[in-house]
């Protein structure tokens, strides 16, 4: 019968696709499995010398840079998904403005979010090419997501919770700091986990902004010099990978597949427990 | 002759262009019980609403008239009046109970909280005793650390009404306040509230006849966003004055 | 007299709970413009992004190496050559934009179909289990770091197909549009196929029923009600996806080749935008080079062609009947 072809088709099909992201993954395991392995991997810099070049630089850029990211993102995400679910008139032009601009920004390339770092962080407000300036390009990137998954949260919680505290005399912001972001926390950390699970993998921008591919150093430690880690040079784990896979020499491509292998994991990581956290939250409130 | 806490004058409410309350005025009278009852759609909940200033909270709804608040006599829903200060004084049940996803008795203190009352012991005192007042402390005074969610919902009204008169409000306003409960529950509460009286004045929205007649001293009937009469509540019930007030009593509609 | 908050019976309240009252008060007012200015940044974002953008690109129109403005506008539009970091600096951005284009198309051509397929299946077929199975990795797709992407494009799809053309006599270079295509092609079925699948769910149970009613299967139903219902949603998902794929660096970077070429063989290297970006931000950059303002100039293009595909997406999801 003709619906069981197409059917099966559809069936057929969507199980390549996610045996595409299988084979993906599969290969990198496979490709990169002696250098995964090697515990000196992961606490050894690059090196000209493919077995010896490692990913510490790299994933210690990453956290110190996913780090900024963070605090950017949330510090501008979160105050404004807020104003323009409880603050903000639905129908006012500037709210419209907002959410629009919002959407847009969701869906630039992440290259141009690299251009106006380089354009403006780094030359016209002079903070150089730096982690400060790639937390700050990068928590930019994640603020669309952040913004929306607030809104989401907050707009979960019922009409009547926000009644019954004004009812009894609270204000606005007792409200919202006593009750709604409480409550919506859970949500908020929801989408902050998975904009990390996408940071993590953003290459383009921190190239542009002077991510280095070749550093044989670490960034000053945050609690022994907290400016000089803002102002230091850097790089992160997907950019150290994608210089290796550019290399021509095959082992360097090893330590590529190596790399990449420990990104996806991260990525799916932090996808994983985003997943998990939202069907908790789904049972812990009776709403 | 009782004193008249709350009088409400030519109340009217809007939303955006339609009228959904009509001048509405009659007194509600301190330390009893005033039951608003009438069809769906006749205003009654709207008409409580603006007297604890909810409406503000949304922007489409509009509003005049007076709500004189004695002694003082002032009227509570003149703009100028803060609505913060207005529902310090005035407080709500609503229909569906609605706790906050916290402990019980946070859920009691966050009243006294945001009024500036931090100290421990008198947190504990005032939660006990407004618990106790609403009939509850039995059922949860040793699990006072739980999630107010694990209650029933008749004790989570119970655990809404003792939150309300944990701050001591001059008048309390009831929206419907069994109307999700069962009979059990409904009973209970109704005592609750024949008790209640005494410490507070008290104004009831009901959709339930028999109980307007069972625990009200005065009855206000309403019908299309007016007034259709003020009465004691026995008279209401057995000698009204207006036709349309006998027809909904004896079930002709509604 | 005012209403006192706290005045109950004659109780007087001291004078510190009363200025304790009118801080809270005050505060909303602090509040209320902390997060009014939090959510205006990300207009201000926005202004940033195009004005660094417009700045150096007019610097790069006005520059003496590009002939300046309007003849270096008239070079960038009619020249055949990308070639601003070379000694004999060419401006024509066709060969950058026919890299872009080349491979969206063929991740077009090859998500389109798929997707559709697939959100076809996933709506009108899949049980209720095997949807819930599937779609979240379809959405999965969208975390995969692209530089990952970029590898598998160069290191697996790449050496498959020059095996694959050899058959036939043809051979295949290590850098093509092929590759990446093919990969950008699956990276978008969150747009092509999860969003799309939503799009179709969005048509109503009764319009599907009525067509049962009259005699049809499933496949004809598909075809002749669903879809047709529910095509501004479509395309609004293809758009997006095609702006996606338009927009993409690390793939293409990796593995479409390191020269612009104005070609429309997938066989051959080519250089999208993004990837030009990419390649002169890794070499030094001094500010205000041509060379660095270059990146600019193509960059703005490439924000102004994103825009229109977005505007256009918005345009049809706003003309989405809700049922």
């Amino acid at each position: 019968m003709r619906e069981k072809t197409f059917s099966a088709l559809g069936l057929i099909l969507s199980l390549i696709s996610i045996l595409f992201l299988f084979s993906i993954t599969i290969s990198l395991l496979i490709h990169g499995w002696s250098r995964l392995i090697s515990p000196s991997f992961y606490a050894s810099f690059p090196s000209r010398f493919p077995e010896q070049a490692g990913i510490l630089s790299a994933w210690v850029g990453t956290v110190y840079v996913m780090l900024g990211a963070i605090f950017w993102s949330v510090l501008i995400g979160v105050p404004a998904g807020i104003y323009l679910e409880e603050y903000a008139d639905r129908s006012s032009k500037i709210a419209r403005i907002i959410e629009a601009n919002i959407s847009n920004l969701a869906a630039v390339p992440s290259i141009i979010y690299g251009l106006l770092a380089l354009g403006i962080f780094v030359y016209r407000f002079n903070l150089g090419e730096s982690i400060l300036t790639a937390g700050l390009t990068l928590g930019l990137l994640m603020v669309p997501v952040i913004v929306v998954t607030t809104r989401e949260s907050i707009r979960r919680i019922p009409r009547s919770i926000r009644e019954a505290a004004y009812a009894l005399g609270a204000t606005k912001w007792e409200t919202l700091f006593h009750h709604i972001i409480p409550y919506s926390l859970g949500g908020i950390l929801t989408g902050v986990i998975i904009s990390i699970s996408r940071a993590i993998g953003e290459t383009a921008p921190l190239i542009t902004i002077g991510a280095l591919t070749y550093i044989a150093f670490l960034p000053p430690a945050p609690w022994q010099d907290f400016i000089g880690m803002l102002k230091s040079p850097f790089t992160v784990l997907p950019i150290q990978m994608f210089n290796w896979v550019s290399r021509p020499q095959a082992e360097f491509h090893t330590n590529a597949a190596a790399a990449g292998f420990v990104l996806l994991v991260f990525a799916l990581a932090f996808n994983a427990l985003a997943f998990y956290l939202r069907y908790k939250l789904r049972k812990k409130y009776a709403w | 002759m009782s004193k008249v806490k709350l009088d409400i004058r030519n109340v009217s409410v809007f939303y955006g262009k339609k009228q959904a309350v009509k001048e509405v005025s009659f007194p509600v009278y301190e330390n009893k019980v005033t039951a608003i009852i009438g069809p769906s759609g006749c205003g009654k909940t709207t008409l409580l609403r603006v007297l604890n200033r909810m409406h503000d909270l949304y922007p489409d709804i509009s509003y005049k008239g007076e709500a004189i608040l004695h002694p003082e006599g002032i009227n509570l829903i003149d703009k100028k009046v803060d609505p913060l200060k207005v529902r310090m004084r005035i407080g709500m049940v609503f229909q569906k109970p609605n706790p906050f996803p916290k402990s019980i008795f946070e859920n009691v203190a966050y009243g006294l909280r945001i009024r500036g009352i931090n100290n421990k012991t008198e947190l504990k005192d005032r939660v006990e005793s407004a618990l106790k007042a609403a009939w509850l402390w039995d059922e949860v005074k040793d699990r006072l650390n739980e999630n107010a969610y694990g209650l029933s919902g008749g004790q989570q009204q119970r655990l809404c009404i003792a939150r309300a008169i944990a701050v001591e409000p001059e008048v309390l306003l009831f929206d419907e306040p069994t109307s999700a409960l069962d009979p059990v529950a409904t009973a209970k509460i109704e005592d609750l509230i024949g008790e209640l009286k005494q410490k507070t004045t008290i104004l009831i929205v009901t959709h339930n006849m028999q109980q307007a007649a069972r625990i009200s001293d005065f009855t206000a009937f309403m019908y299309l966003g007016e007034l259709v009469e003020f009465n004691p509540t026995e008279k209401i019930f057995v000698n009204p004055d207006k036709k349309l007030t006998e027809d909904y009593i004896t079930g002709r509609f509604g | 007299m005012g209403l006192c908050p706290f005045n109950k019976k004659g109780v007087k309240k001291s004078l510190l709970s009363r200025l304790s009252f009118d801080i809270k008060k005050k505060l909303d007012t602090v509040f209320h413009l902390f997060f009014f200015i939090m959510a205006f940044i990300t207009v201000v974002v926005t202004f940033l992004i195009v004005f660094a953008l417009i700045l150096d690109a007019i610097k790069f129109f006005t520059h003496e190496e590009a002939g300046g403005f309007p003849k270096s506008l008239i070079r960038f539009f009619t020249e055949t050559q990308w070639t601003p970091t070379f000694f004999n600096k060419q401006i024509g951005i066709w060969p950058l934009v026919c890299g872009t284009f080349l491979i969206a198309v063929i991740a077009g051509v090859i998500s389109i179909p798929l997707g559709l397929l697939i959100a076809a299946y996933l709506s009108e077929f899949a049980s209720f289990k095997t949807r819930e199975f599937i779609k979240p990795w379809l959405d999965f797709m969208e975390a995969v770091p692209t530089v990952v992407y970029g590898y598998f494009a160069l290191l697996v799809v790449t050496p498959i197909l020059q095996k694959f053309f050899s058959l036939f006599g043809i051979e295949m270079e290590g850098m093509n549009a092929l590759s990446p295509g093919i990969v950008i092609g699956f990276m978008i079925l969150p747009f092509t196929a999860s969003m799309v699948e939503d799009a179709f769910r969005g048509v109503p149970a009764y319009l599907r029923e009525a067509s049962y009613a009259l005699g049809a299967d499933k496949v004809t139903t598909f075809f002749k009600v669903v879809l047709p219902a529910a095509r501004s949603g479509v395309l609004a998902a293809y758009l997006l996806g095609i702006s996606r794929a338009l927009g993409e660096t690390m793939v293409v970077a990796v593995a479409a080749g390191m020269y612009p070429n104005l070609t429309f063989n997938p066989l051959e290297p080519v250089q999208t935008i993004t990837g030009y970006i990419v390649q002169v931000a890794l070499g030094d950059l001094p500010f205000n080079s041509f060379e660095y303002l270059s990146i600019f100039a193509a960059g703005m293009f490439l924000f102004i062609l994103n825009l229109f595909f977005n505007l256009l997406a918005v345009h049809f999801k706003s003309k989405v009947k809700g049922y």
